[in-house]
């Protein structure tokens, strides 16, 4: 106990960051494991029980995510009945690999960080599965998409609740596999199954960072416990420090669509709406912001790697945002704004301790009112037979009051109206950023003048402008099923501000990022809010003389400029990864593989191979002919004696 | 005139190899008196019986075995110095029965072919003939496999246990000739399965011939074919430096081609496809087992003060292997090739823990060296290898087994259970975690990470990127893909053999994964070589 207090103080003595130092779990805590193994218990019921499970499995499928919920909440307080430094608590379940001095553990640790992230995933999740339950009423396999969803959040929870990197890197791909199988569940659909696909290739990319990480990890530290790397992370290198923070920020890019691996998320809206909306914007796609929240140990000693977030960040922020304005597609619209916001959260990590809770506060937000807003779409697409295209909607406002006036409260809690919770998320993010560098935080400034115009547009398309649907189409309001969940998260937009309060956020979130004297911004800090306040009032203004005033043709205009269809085109993003990445792949396997050809059997054909080509044309190598064979092993027995004489030339 | 002295040999300790070598040759005996349609029980009770007590023989060895004199590991070295039964050894034994036992259990599987055996009725007629066609009515069967598998299955023990390079040569031999007999007597597809068996006896005699050279040149070098005569020449030095190196490269030409490294890994997918299921699924997991135990030790003892030779090498056969494996995986249409791609694709992966050697002193504390890792990895690889291609032979259709992709399709709906099942055996080998692959990919990652060799770890992490890939669509194409008219398979009832030696690896995989603690413990307490 000694040893960890004096570390304490040396960390302090440098850089005010908090070692991780949880104490064994006792009381309400010893449920800790329970909070994981409800979902899960649900999901192997759902998925091994088969048909017998199809009449009453959507329920059990809700009522144990609710007692996760339960549970939280449980533990939630009872931490707040503890003593600041005393908020980090730790459960051991068993040895997972144990050899010798390396030890990982199915360990658990349950600080403010979690405690946050245990309450949005159980209790976005929990409503979500309520909506769920009439959303999904006449698909046949209702069933199987409670247990994927009960799969998907008990990996969640894991995730979140993991004391060690391989913990949370099982989690990570516990949630990657989910995140597969219900974007992908109208499979029926090829674009459903394509974009299943394109979003579990580029998960591999950001995953493949993250398993290097973790080896980097081992090999430095020994260790992949969080307490052990926080304690000694000061005796490693900063180039090693750099490496592991950039490693960390590309499995974080991936999992929370930031770019350069942004371009599987709008294509994952391919998914029921409830999926998008607690998987593609509550909770998944934030585990990058907890990634480098929770390794702030890394970030705070690794300069270039904080940097790079920062970039990373101000680019998706910008991106995501001018994706945002052009699509007519409701769903890719929000999935454009979610990749925007998230950018938001990415840079208040990416700007250190000063940064950190901020970006927590406007997740939490987010995940109310982005859950909101989705849930509202899915709710008017179930009133328009399932027409995703805002260019068919108009004049919803009367026919879907319920649907429109909680709507309504999420876009105001996202443009960031003046009361509303992302007023003061976002507002916090570029008040910091302006603080910490002039041209992040007006690219900021400028994102949040977007997000108004954008958001402005989906609202006046959808529940204002004059009804554009066809004939046979009869607008109706959703079931209670439906909008008793929405009316939840509406309240939860208007009000999820209050966690700022007297700074409560920020002092609950010490013990683990860490505490900064607040650093004086250029202007006063109300003079910001106001600029920011009129910086998103001309683009609400903006949007409101392009599309109230005008009419709105039903089918989307073509004499458009470079900049609309450029972002129609997601800013090329799928043209740029080609360029870059598939066919220059292609070219140099197919250089290898001619290469290759005309050593083995002098043969040579120049054609054009796609990745897939690659096994082919080496296919070719395989001839069956023993003869060519046994070349080939005299040919590796040859390279063999060279390389080892070379070697030792 | 030399005076003569009796050999010593440690009976009890050489016990697990007398008993399967003399189940062998009773065997041989049942063959030779009893008439053709009564040997079938008597064979299988003696091969099981025969391996069980071999496994009962490794433990009783091992928990009875003592410190070497050397202090560092347990054992004794037996047979005139010419085989090492120390705790690798042992261990390796263990792992190699067991998938003996699993294979034999496969072997006699009969109710699939509709009362008879997987392999061949009479071998020596002609594919097509009448010949062939009356051995069928009748109900003929080849019992000789099990004889023949009992001695390959001695050929593996003796393999990694030998103490010299002569020792290590007749044991390749004794396990590869049965092997290569065996991958010849299928069934069905008879000319494929004679094409493999001939593919693969000619491929496997070329390399044992580089082999022998090998051998020769490192006798030329050290003045001994013993491990610790050559490992004590290497490390005295010499001016014959070359032939030291032409003679390492030379012997790594004949494991590497067993156990399927890159360039020398042709022969796997045809004799994976064309050999009997039941033998490709024993020989995929026990010759690696086998011929990995026999490069460790060589590379090991008898080459370990040299390994700043040896290691990159190794280092670029295991990323040509692990890339190739994994890229070529990617565009198989049959089953059995895709498994044959990823054991090649593997056998990078476990090259990989091979070049993580250190010296003792230079491990940190409490870390498990490669040795472990790649034993640890050999265990999680052989269960899942022997499941996956059990799994095969019981999804079939008309014409037997129904290896194309194709015939897979929405296999998920109609035997959830065998999709299932496969599923969980390859997402093992993808290494997801929770899964006895992951384990194993963590444990030879980790050693050679440590040794410095990140730049094969990069590697093996975008190969088992890329093997994920292939794994991850077979398991969509049984579970989404809808089936296409009359390309569909469907799975016929298995006996007990079957089902119970899916079962056994089904459950080793998952303990394994989830508390491979005691495994890892096991692997730990094997310790070192004797050196």
């Amino acid at each position: 106990m000694s040893s960890h207090l004096l570390l304490t103080v040396a960390a302090e003595a440098e850089h005010h960051i908090p070692v991780v130092a949880p104490t064994e779990a006792d009381g309400v805590f010893s449920l800790l494991w329970l909070i994981i193994a409800l979902p899960l218990l649900g999901a192997a019921v759902l998925l091994l029980g088969g048909k017998y499970t199809d009449k009453w499995g959507h329920l059990l499928g809700t009522a144990l995510p609710v007692g996760s919920f339960v549970i939280s909440l449980l533990c939630f307080f009872s931490l707040l009945g503890r003593d600041d430094s005393d908020r980090q608590v730790s459960q051991h379940l068993y040895d997972w690999i144990q050899v010798g001095g390396l030890d990982v553990g199915m360990d658990l640790m349950y600080d403010p960080l979690s405690a946050m992230f245990l309450l949005l995933i159980t209790g976005v999740g929990s409503l979500i599965h309520v909506y769920s339950i009439g959303y999904m009423e006449h698909d046949p396999r209702r069933r199987r998409f409670f247990g994927y969803l009960n799969l998907f959040v008990a990996a969640m929870l894991m995730l979140v609740l993991s004391e060690n990197y391989l913990g949370l890197f099982l989690g990570w791909e516990g949630v990657g596999l989910a995140s597969y199988l219900l974007i992908g569940f109208w499979q029926h659909k090829p674009s459903a199954a394509a974009a299943a696909k394109k979003a579990f290739v580029i998960n591999r990319v950001g995953d493949m960072g993250m398993a290097l990480a973790i080896f980097l990890f081992f090999v430095t530290f020994g260790s992949t416990s969080f307490s052990v790397i926080s304690a000694s992370a000061g005796s490693a290198s900063e180039t090693t420090l750099n490496w592991l923070g950039v490693l960390l920020l590309v499995g974080a890019c991936g999992k929370s669509a930031q770019v350069p691996l942004q371009a599987w998320l709008l294509d994952a809206m391919e998914g029921p709406t409830p999926v998008s909306a607690l998987i593609h914007a509550a909770t998944m796609v934030t585990a990058g912001v907890y990634l480098i929240t929770r390794s702030n140990f890394i970030f705070e000693l690794a300069p270039t790697a904080q940097t790079a977030v920062v970039i990373v960040a101000t680019v998706t922020l910008l991106w995501g945002a001018i994706l945002g304005c052009a699509k007519d597609d409701i769903k890719k619209g929000l999935a454009g704004s979610t990749m925007s916001q998230i950018g938001y959260m990415m840079l208040g990590a990416g700007l250190g301790v000063a940064g950190y809770a901020f970006a927590i506060f406007h997740l939490l937000t987010h995940g109310f009112f982005k859950a909101n807003m989705f849930l509202g779409a899915g709710s008017v697409m179930h009133a328009m037979d399932d027409d995703v295209d805002m260019r068919h909607y108009g004049g919803l406002q009367k026919l879907l009051p319920i649907t429109f006036l909680t709507f309504a409260m999420g876009y105001l809690a996202i443009i960031g109206f003046p009361g509303f919770s992302g007023f003061f998320s976002k507002d916090k993010i570029i008040e910091v950023a302006l603080t910490e560098n002039l041209l992040v935080g007006l690219c900021a400034l400028l994102g949040a003048g977007i997000t108004g115009f954008y958001m402005t547009r989906m609202m006046l398309l959808t529940f204002f402008t004059k009804k554009r649907w066809a004939d046979g189409v009869h607008p109706h309001e959703s079931p209670a099923v439906m909008t008793v969940p929405l009316i939840v998260l509406a309240a939860l937009s208007v009000l999820g501000g209050v966690m700022l309060a007297g700074d409560w956020i920020v002092e609950f979130l010490t013990p683990v990022v860490g505490h900064v004297e607040h650093e004086d911004p250029p202007l006063p800090a109300i003079v910001i809010t106001l600029i920011v306040v009129a910086v998103v009032g001309v683009g609400v203004a903006l949007a409101f003389f392009l599309f109230q005033k005008r009419d709105v043709p039903r089918e989307a205009p073509q004499d458009v400029s470079f900049v609309t269809r450029a972002a129609r085109a997601d800013l090329y993003g799928d043209a740029i990864n080609d360029g870059l990445v598939v066919r220059p792949g292609g070219h140099l396997v197919t250089a290898l593989v001619a290469t290759d050809r005309s050593v083995v059997d002098g043969a040579f054909t120049g054609s054009a191979f796609t990745v897939r080509g690659v096994g082919q044309g080496l296919r070719r190598l395989q001839t069956g002919y023993v003869r060519s064979y046994a070349l080939s092993v005299l040919v590796g027995a040859l390279i063999l004696v060279l390389t080892l004489v070379a070697v030792n030339l | 005139m030399p005076e003569f002295s009796k050999p010593s040999i440690e009976y009890f300790e050489l016990l697990p190899l007398l008993i399967v070598f003399g189940a062998a040759c009773l065997g041989v005996l049942v063959e030779a008196f009893l008439p053709r349609e009564r040997r079938r029980i008597p064979q299988v009770l003696v091969t099981v019986g025969g391996l069980v007590a071999g496994l009962a023989a490794t433990i009783w060895v091992a928990t009875d075995v003592e410190e070497h004199a050397d202090g560092a590991a347990r054992g004794l070295v037996g047979a005139e110095g010419s085989v090492i039964v120390d705790g690798p050894t042992l261990y390796l034994w263990g792992l190699i029965l067991v998938f003996g036992i699993l294979g034999a259990a496969l072997f006699a599987e009969r109710r699939l072919e509709g009362g008879l055996s997987s392999f061949a009725g009479q071998a020596a007629a002609l594919p097509g003939t009448e010949a062939e066609r009356q051995a069928a009515t009748k109900g003929l069967d080849h019992t000789e496999v099990y004889p023949l598998l009992l001695f390959a299955i001695g050929g593996m023990l003796l393999f990694p246990a030998s103490g010299d390079l002569l020792t290590m040569f007749v044991a390749l031999e004794v396990l590869s000739l049965p092997l290569y007999l065996l991958c010849g007597l299928a069934r069905r597809r008879r000319l494929l399965s004679q094409e493999a068996a001939l593919k693969y006896f000619l491929l496997g005699a070329f390399s044992s011939a580089f082999f022998l050279y090998g051998a020769a040149l490192v006798y030329g070098y050290a003045g001994s074919v013993s491990f610790a005569g050559v490992d004590k020449a290497v490390r005295a030095g010499s001016a014959d430096h070359g032939l030291l190196l032409a003679g390492i490269a030379l012997l790594a030409v004949g494991l590497l081609f067993k156990v399927g490294a890159a360039p020398f890994q042709a022969w796997t997918p045809d004799v994976y496809q064309g050999a009997p299921t039941a033998v490709t699924a024993f020989m995929s997991a026990a010759t690696k087992v086998a011929a990995f135990g026999a490069l460790l030790r060589l590379f090991y003892v008898a080459f370990g003060a040299e390994r700043w030779s040896w290691q990159p090498m190794l280092a670029v056969v295991a990323i040509a292997t692990m890339l190739l494996g994994a890229v070529l995986a990617i565009v198989q249409t049959d089953v059995k090739r895709m498994l044959a791609y990823s054991a090649v694709a593997h056998t990078g992966f476990l090259l990989t823990g091979v070049i993580g050697a250190q010296g003792a002193g230079d491990l940190a504390e409490g870390q498990y060296s490669s040795l472990e890792g790649v034993l640890f990895y050999l265990t999680t690889y052989g269960f899942a290898s022997v499941g996956a291609f059990a799994l095969v032979t019981v999804v079939r259709d008309a014409g037997g087994e129904a290896t194309g992709t194709a015939a897979w399709a929405g296999l998920g709906k109609r035997s959830p259970l065998v999709a299932g099942a496969f599923a969980f055996f390859l997402l093992s080998m993808a290494g997801i975690p929770l899964t006895s692959g992951f384990v194993g990919k963590w444990a030879v990652f980790t050693s050679a990470m440590s040794a410095g060799f990140w730049w094969v770890v990069l590697p093996a992490i975008v190969s088992s990127v890329i093997a994920v890939f292939f794994y991850i669509r077979h398991i969509r194409v049984m579970f989404f893909n809808e089936p296409e008219p009359g390309e569909t398979a469907a799975v016929s009832e298995a006996s007990l053999l079957t089902v119970g030696t899916v079962a056994v690896c089904l459950a080793a995989t998952v303990v394994l994964g989830v508390v491979p603690g005691p495994v890892l413990d096991l692997v730990v307490g094997a310790g070192d070589f004797i050196r």
